[in-house]
């Protein structure tokens, strides 16, 4: 799985942080998205999953089979 | 019915308390767009699908009406208070790249690493309000008890009010918003008084700063040198706790009236507390009295989905009725504390989603979770049939919420 975000999208709602702490951060300056983990682990996928479900900007896309 | 009859008249209301509208599920299916008649006799289209709700609420050309837009009013003038038409003058830009900017500047104040951090913070303040409840001895009221001086204290710990003013913070907040329950002149007062306070307070916070957010502010001002003047800085702090206090006030009580009326619900999560975030959000999603929805002001056509809105037409975003659409989630009257993903529209969609929904969802979690472990015999002390609406425009809510342990 890989994950990309939008930032011009991100409204800083802080919900991915919440969800799947290791994948997501949000930056000190402005509380914009950080994408620390590109590509989670198996056993973050589901969080990750829900994220981006979630995400009130739908800012979060993830491409789950990358070539 | 002619065109220019209302479909429907708002408020709508469900049959029990605690109950959705049944017209609701008459409106997403026939009727997704309905011309509604307001309280003040005026028309907007009332959206209650939720892919039109979501579509309408992030379209970044649109945002909260304001005075000069000649929108659709909720309340005739002179009720429903400031809030209700948006014509409260606060110095916060509402659209475009000035408000991106200020949610910035604010937003990571509220970011989820900061909500984590103020979290033992919050414990306490709700480990001591739930102690001082069970002094007082059952039947509680637990609306007053936990829910309403919860978040304003919560809210005066980020701005950095001392412990000692949080009780008139709390009564100015209410009577700000509280137009049923106070008049005119109470309204007023209330909103001078709290503008001189915060004054006072950001004026004091320029000499001594401390750890709080507007000092936080005011110190990345003088860095930045085009920071937030102090009248932003003012409306800033109102605006949070307007945002804040009552809303969030109310979802405590609706929170843990739906869990405890049908009490196999409070069980499931005494069994398994790790329920509990999604719990917060089922809630927030399951809420029927949400209030009104988000007015939209058009100032062009819309594209919803093949259908055209015209330009100048006042939309009303139903959150609740999107919430429960079965078209986004399976079995949506059930309440079920493990939903997930639960993209419910609670707290809007888009740019202007709420700013402080990560702050709203860690007060819901902690305020359950302590009700769970200190109180784990909760029930409601009358059957929840009984419990009664209140009669506000803006924030849906319970009077009150009767509780035995």
């Amino acid at each position: 799985m890989k994950v990309h975000v939008d930032e011009a999208k991100c409204c800083g709602a802080g919900q991915c942080v919440l969800i799947a702490p290791e994948v997501f951060d949000q930056r000190d300056e402005d509380g914009i998205v950080v994408l620390l983990t590109p590509e989670p682990a198996e056993d973050q996928r589901s969080d990750v999953r829900e994220a981006a479900a979630v995400c009130p900007a739908a800012a979060i896309t993830l491409d789950e089979d990358p070539s | 019915m002619s065109r220019h009859d209302p479909d429907i008249r708002l408020p709508l209301t469900g049959d029990g308390p605690l109950d959705p509208p049944a017209e609701w599920q008459r409106l997403r299916e026939r009727c997704p767009m309905a011309t509604a008649e307001l309280p003040s006799g005026d028309k907007a289209t009332y959206l209650t699908r939720y892919d039109d709700v979501k579509s309408l609420l992030s379209d970044a050309r649109f945002s909260r009406p304001t005075a000069t837009d000649n929108a659709a009013r909720i309340a005739p003038d002179g009720a429903g208070g400031p809030a209700a038409n948006g014509d409260t003058s606060l110095a916060i830009p509402d659209r475009g790249e000035p408000h991106q900017r200020w949610r910035r500047q604010v937003g990571k104040y509220l970011t989820a690493k900061r909500m984590t951090a103020l979290r033992p913070g919050m414990v306490s303040i709700a480990e001591s309000l739930v102690e001082d409840m069970v002094e007082h001895g059952q039947p509680a009221d637990l609306k007053a008890a936990v829910g309403f001086p919860f978040p304003v204290y919560v809210i005066c710990d980020l701005l950095g009010v001392p412990a000692e003013d949080r009780d008139r913070f709390s009564y100015w907040s209410d009577a700000f918003l509280n137009v049923s329950r106070y008049t005119t002149d109470e309204t007023r007062a209330a909103h001078t008084e709290l503008n001189q306070y915060m004054a006072t307070l950001i004026a004091a916070k320029h000499t001594e700063p401390g750890e709080d957010l507007l000092s936080t502010l005011i110190a990345e001002s003088a860095e930045e040198g085009e920071g937030l003047s102090d009248d932003q800085l003012l409306h800033t702090g109102v605006a949070l706790l307007v945002a804040g206090h009552e809303t969030t006030a109310n979802m405590i009580g609706k929170m843990v009236s739906m869990l405890l009326a049908d009490r196999t619900r409070w069980e499931r999560l005494l069994a398994d507390p790790s329920l509990v975030r999604t719990a917060v959000d089922e809630a927030l999603r399951f809420d029927a009295n949400l209030g009104f929805g988000l007015r939209r002001y058009l100032g062009e056509d819309v594209d919803l989905d093949g259908r055209i809105l015209p330009g100048g037409t006042t939309v009303i975003c139903s959150m609740p009725a999107a919430n429960r659409d079965e078209r986004v989630f399976a079995d949506p009257d059930e309440m079920d504390l493990g939903r997930s993903p639960n993209p419910h529209l609670t707290f809007g969609a888009g740019p202007h989603s709420c700013l402080g929904q990560t702050l709203a969802r860690s007060e819901l979690q902690v305020v359950l979770d302590v009700l769970l472990r200190k109180l784990p015999t909760l029930h409601l002390a009358v059957p929840a049939q009984e419990l009664q609406r209140v009669e506000g425009l803006l924030v849906g809510g319970l009077r009150t919420v009767p509780v035995g342990w």
